[in-house]
This record gives structure tokens, C-alpha cells and sequence, in this order.
């Protein structure tokens, strides 16, 4: 699904990622857990396709497509979404037309015909049951107004219509309280499936426990320090970053 | 006694001075001739004062802008006219400065309200124009309210009794005809205790491309006529009464458009103002709103500006008393090498103890040549008030695109999106479904659209 290999980038002249190295195959889960400032999301925005960031080396293959030299749009069409940390506040366009507007880009880009108006309103409506939203949330601007765990069920509500293959969750377990965490973890878990691979960005091992990642990498100042199985998370939950941090200081 | 003039218009005034409304009025003689003198001394407004720092209007000078006498001579297709006269509304027109029975639909008017133009308001009910005409605009404010003092040839007159609630708007459309023509027109709105009305301003002109836009030719630019449009209008909002007012000004790209409207509001009185301001080469509104008692006031305000546009919006509130609310928000969006100026002031005086006033300019630039020029001021003496007032000049945010982008839209979709909402908050704020739809109409045509869906805007 995904090959980064020894990625580096920079922003504004400073090294940020320092050889980036990760295998992701289909139907897998990856949780990049690592302390502040370690370059979690500037590795999911690279991904995505983010401006500001220059890349200085290495690559990033997603089903066999040269990822960096697509438009953030392509990738988005091609599968790739990214949950934000900090999703956008978009006053004055519905989350209905927006999800409506990208839901029939994607399928445009793969010569389907647009969404049927009715199947749209059903399937958005289910997923809006399954995240446990309030239907008015549709008609409302994206993201306007809306409370930290309000914006992240947003964004998974967006996931769960769009179908991405490769989904990069960048934090979306901070500023959910322990209900809201379960109901978003439920609708992730309901998106397995054998051809969809998760990247869970996250500080905290807690959503580890409702989403059980198949393996566990440690970001420490840019680079991989350690890998390993869902153990891992429970082992940093319990030292500390500090351990291996150290490892590479 | 003939002293030097500031203007070249004074010495053209002798060939409609006999024909203006009004001459059997003593009154109007008077207060015409104190306004010529002015005019004459002063010219129009200088960029040197203050409250025309932003806009040179010297351009209206070097043409010699001319007054139609009557409506004989002018042809308006009535079909072309539909597209702009509001379906739902009593529709009042004014063809180069003059009223066209013809042309206007005021059946069906409750008996008890005046819609009329001013020169037949002059003659059947000129005690009650006395009482107003000159009351609400300050001809010492600036030379264009003298000029249209002296030089108004007709207008909209309406008189809404006490308790009255018309359920239908009142459209004043303007329309402009051929090159070098000049329109000046004085209007007067009066609402009694308890009132509510509704009046909205349109301004066109024949012969604009963008005009042509609209009813679907393809007008070469070329055809874009200069003329000049200087409309003054003065409104009474009595006790508890409840006034909104639209302006959907779209001259013609080449046209000097200055409209000032000035408000006096009594005790508990309520007053919006929406102001669209989407033609002309140069363009200037004055809104003046002074504020009784507990009294409320809305402006809003969108200028959108291309080419080389310059759109001027001067605002200013007058707190007189306690109690008032005042909001206001203007939004800009500038491209090409337009400019748009807003100046907005509040002045809350001694005695308006408990003011409450909001004011917002924000500003959207979409190249590198377009300017936003914003001076919000606030004047404050009294002590217990609240007061707040802000102001952004900047571009697109560079995260919503990419958030959008994130979202498969492509990057020039995502711009046209933004400009829109940007924009469409302001023509959200219009709820007379018909007025909305037409404000959305030109919102579009001004801009890009690709990828742009009317039914998310
Ligand atoms: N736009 C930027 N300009 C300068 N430094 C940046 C910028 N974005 C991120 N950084 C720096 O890059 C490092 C990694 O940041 P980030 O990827 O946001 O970390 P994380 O998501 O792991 O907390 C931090 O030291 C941060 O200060
Ligand atoms: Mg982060």
C-alpha cells in the first residue's frame, strides 16, 4: 500500500524528518506514537501533500504511484485522507456540499458517474448514525462553531463516506472524552477491512485500546527509533518516551 | 455677483433650473439656491478632506455630465426590464432622474401609504415634503448633498402611516441611459410609530456590458457608458418603527455613482441597511445612521470590485442617546486592480450612556495589485459603554485551501469556494427570496465559478 523510504524534509532550511523508513501493506494498522515535536504530523502532511514542506530525499511509494509528485487533491482521489489534528473551520460551505463535492470528485477521477441524490442522503445518514452525530451538523459550514471532539467525529464522518484505502489519523483521539473516543473508535474499527491500512499518529497509547494496532513505531527527533508489535504502546505508556529517546541522543 | 465657481456644472445650471420640481415652492427655491451657492464655492469633494482621502472624484469634472430634462426621447425594452424588476414588489422607476408611471407596478398599494416620485409629491402634498426634505441630510456635510439638492430633478417619495406594516417591499430602481447622461435624485422615506417597510435601491444602466451579462447578450465592452448617478436619501424611522433598506447598486462599469442615505432614528426605532455595492468605475456610499433612545441599527455591506473599480463605503453612527445597538459589518473582496475603501465611524456622544456598538471590515485581496484601504474610527464620551470594532486586510487562508484540497477539490475550485462563502455571508443576510436570488446572480457573474455549485451557496 504505502513504502516510505528514507525520507528526509526539511522546513525552512531545517531538517524535520530525518530518514523516515516504514512499510505499510494493505488491511494493516501502524501507530506512529512519539513525544511533541517529534514530526508526527509533519510526516502525515507530507503524505497528504501539504505545502511548506520541502522534501530533500527519499520517497514515498502508495500503490506503486510516485505519492509526493501527486496534487494533495490526486492523492485524496487516489485514497489517501488525513484526519487532521486541527481540522479547518470552513465558514460559509456546508459539510453536506463538501462531502457531497468530494464524495463525486473521487468517483469522477475513476470515471464513475456522480452520486445518486438520494443514495447520498441514506449513506450519509447512516454514517452519521454510526458516529452517533446530530443530522444538523450537515447543513452546518464545516467545522464552524463546532467543539474540539465535535470537529474529530467530523472528520472520521468524513472517512467513513469516502472510503479511503489509506487513512492517516493524525491525533484524533485528543480532545475526546472517553465516550466520544469509544463511538470514533467504533466507526474506525467498522472501516477495517483487508484492503484499507490505517496510520494512527498519536501521543497517548489510550486509543491503542479500542483500535489494536498490528505494529507500534516510535518517532523520536525525526526518525524511527523502535518498532515493534501493540506491546510496544503498553511499554511506552509505562516508562515513558524517555527510554528511547535517549537511545538516540 | 459673479464670483469664480469651483465647478464647471454651475454655469450649465441655467438649462434646468426652470424645469426642476418645485418652482411654485418658495421653500424649495430657497433651499435649491443655498445649495447652488454652496456647490458653487466648494465643487465637488477634494481628496484633501478628510472624509475623502480615498477618492478623487475629479474625474466627473473633466466630463460634463448632463441632466435629461424629460423621458420623452428614452427607450426602455420591457422585456430587458423584468429581469431587474422585483416580482413581489411594488416597483417604483426612474429613468435617467425621472419617474415612469409607465414603466412602474404600484397597484394594489394599501390606500392609507404613499408611494409617489417627489416632483408629484411636490405638487399634491408639498407641506409634508417641507417637513422632511433637507431634515435628514446635512447639506454642510459635503458638496454632493448640496449638488443634489440643487440638481434633483425627481425621486421616490414614501410615507408609511403609524402601525402600518406593508407586506410587500418597495423597489426603487434606477436606471441610467446613454453616454454623459447625469441622474441626480432625492428620495425620502418616512415610517410612523410603529411602522414597518421594506425598500430596496437598484441601480443600472441600460447600456452596461454587465447588464448584458445578465439577460444573456454579449455586450462588447466598448458599449459600457460614463455617466454620473448622485442619489440622496433621507429616512424617518418614528418610534418602535422597523425600516430595511437595500442598496444593489450595479452601474455601468465606466459610471460615477455617489449614493448617500441618511437616517434619523427615533426612540426604540429599528433600521437595516444592506449595501451591495457591485458597479461604477468610481463609486461612493454614505451611510449615516443617528441613533435615539434604545434604538437599533444594521449595516451591512459587501463591495466587489475588479478591473480598476474604486468602491468607497463611508459609514457613520451616531450614538445621541442610551441604550442603542449598533452592528455593522462590511466585507470586501478586491481583484485585478480594484480598490475598496472603507471608512467607518461611531461616535458615541455624552449622554449614550449604555451604547453597545459593534463594527467589522474585513477584506479579501485576490491579487497583488488590488488594494483595501479600512479606517474604522471610534469617538467615545460617554463612560459606560461597550464598543468593539475590527478590521482584516489579507489573502485566501492558504490552510482552507488545503484542507479543501485534502477533501479532492481541486486548488482552483477551492479558491473560487472560499471567495464565494466569503462573500455569500453577506448576500445570506438578504431575506426577500426574489432580492437574494438576483444579489446571488451577480455575486456569480462577477466572479470565477468554475467548480463553484449554487446549491451549497
Ligand atoms: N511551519 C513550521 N515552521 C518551523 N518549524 C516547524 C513547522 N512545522 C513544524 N515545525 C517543527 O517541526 C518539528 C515537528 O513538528 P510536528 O510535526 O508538528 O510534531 P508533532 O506532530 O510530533 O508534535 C517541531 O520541532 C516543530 O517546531
Ligand atoms: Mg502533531
Amino acid at each position: 500500500m504505502l513504502s516510505i523510504k528514507n525520507l528526509t524534509v526539511n522546513v525552512n532550511d531545517k531538517q524535520i524528518l530525518k530518514g523516515i523508513n516504514l512499510e505499510i501493506k494493505a488491511g494493516e494498522i501502524h501507530a506512529i506514537m512519539g513525544p511533541n515535536g517529534s514530526g508526527k504530523s509533519t510526516l502525515s502532511h507530507v503524505l497528504s501533500g501539504k505545502g511548506g514542506y520541502t522534501v530533500t530525499g527519499g520517497s514515498a511509494t502508495y500503490q506503486g504511484k510516485d505519492l509526493l509528485e501527486m496534487a494533495p487533491e490526486i492523492r485524496a482521489r487516489e485514497g489517501v485522507f488525513l484526519a487532521f489534528q486541527y481540522p479547518v473551520e470552513i465558514p460559509g460551505v456546508s459539510n453536506i456540499y463538501l462531502l457531497k463535492a468530494a464524495l463525486n470528485s473521487i468517483r469522477k477521477h475513476h470515471g464513475q458517474p456522480e452520486v445518486d441524490a438520494m443514495d447520498f442522503l441514506t449513506l450519509v445518514k447512516e454514517k452519521v448514525r454510526l458516529l452517533e452525530m446530530d443530522e444538523k451538523f450537515l447543513y452546518r459550514a464545516v467545522n464552524e462553531g463546532f467543539s474540539g471532539g465535535e470537529k474529530k467525529r467530523n472528520e472520521i464522518l468524513q472517512m467513513a463516506i469516502l472510503e479511503p484505502k489509506l487513512c492517516i489519523m493524525d491525533e484524533t483521539d485528543s480532545g475526546l472524552d472517553i465516550d466520544a473516543l469509544k463511538i470514533v473508535s467504533e466507526g474506525v474499527n467498522s472501516l477495517r477491512s483487508p484492503e484499507r491500512s490505517f496510520v494512527m499518529v498519536t501521543h497517548y497509547q489510550r486509543l491503542l485500546d479500542y483500535i489494536k494496532p498490528d505494529f507500534v513505531h516510535v518517532l523520536a527527533h525525526g526518525q524511527i527509533v523502535k518498532s515493534g508489535g501493540a506491546e510496544l504502546a503498553l511499554e511506552l505508556e509505562e516508562k515513558g518516551y524517555s527510554w528511547v529517546e535517549e537511545a538516540v541522543a | 455677483m459673479n464670483t469664480a465657481t469651483a465647478s464647471r456644472y454651475t454655469a450649465e445650471y441655467q438649462t434646468i433650473a426652470s424645469v426642476l420640481p418645485g418652482q411654485n415652492l418658495p421653500w424649495l427655491q430657497t433651499l435649491r439656491s443655498e445649495a447652488l451657492e454652496q456647490f458653487s464655492a466648494q465643487g465637488f469633494p477634494s481628496p484633501r478632506e478628510e472624509e475623502w482621502r480615498y477618492t478623487n472624484v475629479s474625474g466627473i469634472e473633466k466630463k460634463l455630465f448632463s441632466p435629461s430634462v424629460d423621458l420623452t426621447t428614452i427607450d426602455i425594452n420591457a422585456d430587458w426590464l423584468k429581469a431587474y424588476r422585483l416580482e413581489d414588489a411594488w416597483v417604483l422607476v426612474l429613468v435617467n432622474g425621472h419617474f415612469s408611471a409607465e414603466l412602474s407596478v404600484l397597484e394594489g398599494l394599501p390606500e392609507a401609504v404613499t408611494v409617489m416620485g417627489m416632483a408629484e409629491a411636490l405638487a399634491k402634498q408639498p407641506d409634508t415634503v417641507e417637513k422632511y426634505l433637507g431634515k435628514g441630510a446635512d447639506q454642510s456635510e459635503h458638496s454632493f448633498i448640496a449638488f443634489n439638492t440643487a440638481w434633483f430633478t425627481d425621486g421616490l417619495f414614501v410615507h408609511v402611516p403609524a402601525k402600518l406594516v406593508l407586506d410587500r417591499p418597495i423597489q426603487l430602481l434606477h436606471i441610467v441611459t446613454g453616454s454623459d447622461a447625469m441622474a441626480t435624485t432625492r428620495n425620502i422615506v418616512i415610517a410612523d410609530a410603529l411602522a414597518e417597510a421594506k425598500v430596496i435601491e437598484t441601480f443600472i444602466s441600460r447600456d452596461g456590458v454587465y447588464a448584458a451579462n445578465l439577460s444573456g447578450t454579449d455586450a462588447a465592452l466598448g458599449q459600457d457608458s460614463a455617466y454620473l448617478t448622485a442619489a440622496v436619501t433621507e429616512v424617518f424611522v418614528g418610534k418602535n418603527a422597523d425600516v430595511t433598506l437595500y442598496k444593489l447598486q450595479s452601474e455601468s462599469e465606466k459610471a460615477y455613482h455617489f449614493g448617500g442615505c441618511y437616517v434619523k432614528q427615533a426612540r426604540d426605532a429599528r433600521f437595516t441597511h444592506h449595501n451591495f455595492a457591485f458597479g461604477g468605475l468610481l463609486a461612493r456610499s454614505d451611510i449615516h445612521v443617528d441613533l435615539d433612545h434604545a434604538s437599533e441599527c444594521e449595516l451591512n455591506g459587501l463591495y466587489l470590485g475588479i478591473k480598476r473599480q474604486h468602491l468607497d463605503n463611508h459609514t457613520r453612527i451616531n450614538h445621541l442617546k442610551p441604550h442603542a445597538i449598533s452592528r455593522e459589518l462590511y466585507k470586501g473582496v478586491l481583484d485585478d486592480r480594484a480598490r475598496g475603501v472603507f471608512q467607518g465611524r461611531v461616535i458615541v456622544s455624552e449622554d449614550a450612556q449604555k451604547t453597545d456598538s459593534q463594527m467589522n471590515n474585513r477584506n479579501l485581496l485576490l491579487s497583488d495589485d488590488a488594494e483595501a484601504d479600512t479606517k474604522p474610527q471610534l469617538e467615545i464620551y460617554a463612560d459606560d459603554v461597550k464598543c468593539a470594532h475590527g478590521v482584516t486586510v489579507g489573502q485566501l487562508d492558504e490552510k482552507s485551501i488545503f484542507y479543501l484540497q485534502s477533501r479532492c477539490v481541486d486548488e482552483e475550485t477551492a479558491r473560487n469556494m472560499l471567495t464565494f462563502a466569503f462573500a455569500n455571508e453577506m448576500v445570506d443576510k438578504v431575506k426577500i427570496k426574489s432580492l437574494h436570488d438576483k444579489v446571488l446572480e451577480q455575486v456569480l457573474v462577477r466572479f470565477p465559478q468554475q467548480g463553484v455549485n449554487k446549491e451549497w451557496l
